[in-house]
């Protein structure tokens, strides 16, 4: 008897996008439609046959709707996936196990975000500009531990974590700019994407500090955009008129979460849901972290890819800095290509969706920052929280 | 415009941690079986899923883990007191707890600072735990 696996049963075959810009003026309900009518173009599929749905759990626009949007209740399968960006990759390993169960034929993912600094969608948490401008004043969950304190928001998180890399590895601000300037250079390339204005280390450095030792230029930038991707199995998927992401291997693990940096500071750091996901991830594949030929970390801040590179099994313990020195990160000649859209950092904030289209891109061969004979690309949610990864491959 | 401060609205699992607090006294849950000390409060221990735990008070000195000089941006309620520093604060009892470091200028944190508690009331109900560099 064979084990049950997802190893290989379902491909992306569709990815669509809006525009991303600081602010569309769009609701994300509409953002929404546009990426999901373009992956849809771009598949060959109508919108009327897509009956899965895999979504962020915090996806603002519900199934009911979503029936009408598709043109029909068609819808049979919808689940979400929890914590923001830590489930930004889980989505395509929950769309590819619906697809091998038998659950759904065509599942549609997409994210979209009114994200901008200015922009919201409606007054509540989840619709919306800043989140933690929104937090209110009576806290029963746990920002009643962190907010009252001052620690208000995800980039002061970070901040905390952040430090704690440097206590213990002596981490560096050039070594922060070497990402900020990687992911630069390769949006430069990008017409789609927000930042593309060259960035210098002098750049970097001058960029105002927001929460040490974080600087601007180290954190995400805050824009509008949708972008959406259609996944269904791989035998249909070699029927249709794109060359098919096939998703070779999914992994998900529950760990520590950065607004519970109580547990997360007293945890064994091996035992993390990031580290335990590459285990999974790459034990699934039948592969290892040098046989990637392209990665997507979920650049939240410069800091976060640095550690992600060590969690994920890319570079020991304590050697994400000097992994990202001289271009380390970047296209074309870098240790590891990585972020070849520009990331978050200088593409746009689609809660990490975004990177998992380029690396569709990466594998069709349509990159601007395209990875020569790239078979293999590595994505990952955001590794300080409960998150997933996939690996994405060439069909033969 | 009055400051409106974020509070902490106390539930069934953790109301005892802020009613020591209110007394001055810093509580956290100790398990029965095994003797670890947790935050935050949960009716079990993760070490050895033992269901029995006192609250028990603590010394009240620990060190900087790590820590962030926040300079902004930041809720309204805050913005007057930038640069803040929040720490983690290693407790000699093993838990991590994050807080405020007070008094000091931020510039002068170090891993590894000795620290100890400080209480600062903010209504009748909820007392804040801080923490002030021990010399």
């Amino acid at each position: 008897m064979s084990v049950p696996t997802i190893r290989d049963k379902a491909a992306v075959v569709g990815i669509g996008q809006t525009r991303f810009a600081r602010s569309l003026g769009q609701s994300e309900t509409e953002m929404a439609v546009e990426a999901i009518w373009n992956a849809c173009d771009d598949a060959g599929i109508s919108p009327r046959d897509i009956d899965g749905l895999v979504r962020y759990d915090i996806e603002q626009t519900d199934e009911e709707q979503m029936c009408e949007l598709l043109g029909g209740p068609s819808i049979g399968y919808f689940v979400g996936t929890p914590f923001g960006g830590g489930g930004s990759a889980s989505v395509l390993a929950v769309a590819a196990s619906a697809i091998a169960a038998g659950m759904a034929r065509h599942v549609l993912v997409y994210r979209s975000r009114a994200r901008g600094k200015s922009s919201s969608y409606g007054r509540g948490r989840d619709q919306g500009g800043r989140y933690w401008e929104k937090l209110g004043t009576d806290l029963s969950g746990l920002n009643q531990w962190h907010v009252p304190q001052g620690l208000v928001s995800a980039f002061q998180e970070m901040a905390m974590i952040s430090q704690r890399h440097r206590i213990e590895y002596g981490t560096t601000d050039d070594q922060y700019a070497d990402v900020a300037i990687a992911f630069r250079q390769h949006a430069m390339r990008n017409p789609a994407a927000v930042m593309r204005t060259p960035m210098t280390r002098e750049d970097h450095h001058a960029s105002r500090m927001i929460a040490d030792p974080l600087r601007l230029y180290d954190c995400n930038i805050e824009t509008d955009g949708a972008v959406a991707l259609l996944v269904t199995s791989l035998e249909r998927a070699r029927d249709l008129r794109r060359p098919p992401a096939v998703i070779r291997a999914g992994a998900m693990a529950a760990g520590s979460h950065h607004i519970r940096l109580s547990n997360l500071f007293a945890r064994d750091p091996n035992a993390e849901s990031a580290p335990r996901v590459a285990r999974a991830l790459f034990a699934m594949g039948d592969c290892a972290p040098a046989d990637v030929d392209v990665a997507f970390f979920y650049d939240f801040f410069t800091s976060m890819v640095i550690l992600a590179l060590e969690q994920y099994g890319f570079a020991p313990r304590g050697e994400g800095g000097p992994f990202v020195e001289n271009g380390g990160l970047a296209w074309p000649d870098g240790r590891l290509v990585c972020n070849t859209n520009g990331g978050q950092l200088s593409e746009a904030f689609i809660h990490g969706l975004n990177n998992t289209v380029e690396a569709v891109r990466q594998i069709r061969g349509t990159s601007t920052s395209q990875v020569d004979g790239c078979r293999l690309a590595f994505v990952a949610g955001a590794n300080t929280d409960p998150t997933g990864a996939v690996l994405l491959a060439s069909d033969r | 415009m009055t400051r409106v401060v974020p509070r902490p609205v106390p539930t069934a699992d953790n109301a005892p941690f802020y009613d020591a607090a209110r007394r001055g006294e810093l509580r956290f849950q100790r398990c029965a079986d095994c003797g670890t000390f947790r935050h935050y409060p949960r009716p079990v221990c993760s070490r050895c899923l033992s269901r029995r735990f006192s609250w028990e008070r603590v010394s009240g000195r620990g060190e900087v883990y790590t820590w962030t000089i926040v300079r902004g941006p930041t809720l309204p309620a805050f913005e007057k007191e930038l640069p803040y520093a929040v720490i983690d604060v290693l407790l000699e009892e093993g838990v991590h707890f994050v807080s405020r470091l007070v008094d000091d200028p931020p510039d002068e944190i170090r891993a590894g600072m000795p620290v100890e508690v400080v209480f600062e009331k903010l209504d009748d109900e909820i007392t804040l735990v801080k923490f002030r560099r021990r010399r």
